[in-house]
């Protein structure tokens, strides 16, 4: 299925973009942080396991185990620091 | 009752808010404020300007919610908050909380308890230009900790 990924901050930094469309059989937001970590290089630095990374899914916070669907739209981001 | 988000660039008006606030409320006799600045010392370093990033969107819908939520815990007349993204300078404003309701004691702890939920769970990201460079803010564990005191389990940092 089709989602858009979108990135903030650091994450944003270090990939050196925002948002990406893309294609995946992933059925969970957590498969699909397996799936972008696997890619290597950035990806698996920002995203690792271990690391501080939280997600939405379609722009409310969401765990490992929320599911995907066609044209949803996933972020992951650092910890926030806004108040 | 109105509770109302607006997330922007330019600068508030604090007295101006606060009169749209209680416009129109016959029973408020509270009205609780907070206001966060940019500190021109941050973890000892100097700070000249901070970036504010965020995720439009997201950022309305979840503030939206944490309002919802303080409506429903305690007994309020109204909410306003308005959070500054873009570049800032010390001492600016960036942040405002405001809360009305009959008396006192719901006023503070509403206010309150939308900070410490914004604080962890609304997307923002400050970014600090020191002398030594640009550094992205780290998430403190104490801000974890205010908002489990209202019985919310939600780690951040």
């Amino acid at each position: 299925m089709k989602v858009n990924v979108k990135y903030f901050a650091s994450i944003r930094e270090t990939l050196g973009l925002g948002d990406e469309m893309l294609e995946t059989s992933a059925q969970t937001v957590g498969a699909l942080r397996q799936e972008l970590m696997a890619r290597g290089g950035e990806y698996a630095q920002v995203l690792g396991q271990g690391r501080a990374v939280r997600m939405a899914l379609n722009q409310v916070l969401a765990k490992e185990d929320a599911a995907l669907h066609a044209d949803c739209e996933v972020a992951f981001f650092p910890p926030v620091t806004g108040g | 009752m109105t509770l109302s988000v607006t997330i922007q660039t330019q600068d508030f008006d604090v007295a101006h808010e606060l009169a749209q606030l209680r416009q129109g409320q016959a029973g408020v006799g509270a009205v609780c404020c907070f206001v966060g600045t940019v500190r021109e010392h941050s973890e000892g370093a100097a700070v000249s300007s901070m970036e504010l990033e965020h995720y439009p969107g997201m950022t309305e819908k979840s503030i939206q919610a944490m309002m919802q939520e303080a409506a429903q815990r305690f007994d309020i007349l109204g909410a306003r908050v308005i959070h500054r993204v873009g570049l800032l300078q010390p001492q600016e404003q960036i942040v405002l909380v405001a809360v009305t309701s009959a008396h006192r004691g719901v006023s503070f702890q509403a206010c309150e308890f939308l900070m410490d939920y914004l604080k962890t769970q609304a997307p923002f990201w400050k970014k600090e230009m020191t002398p030594t460079g640009a550094q992205w803010v780290d998430a403190r564990v104490s801000d974890d900790q205010a908002l489990a005191r209202w019985g919310l389990d939600m780690p951040n940092a």
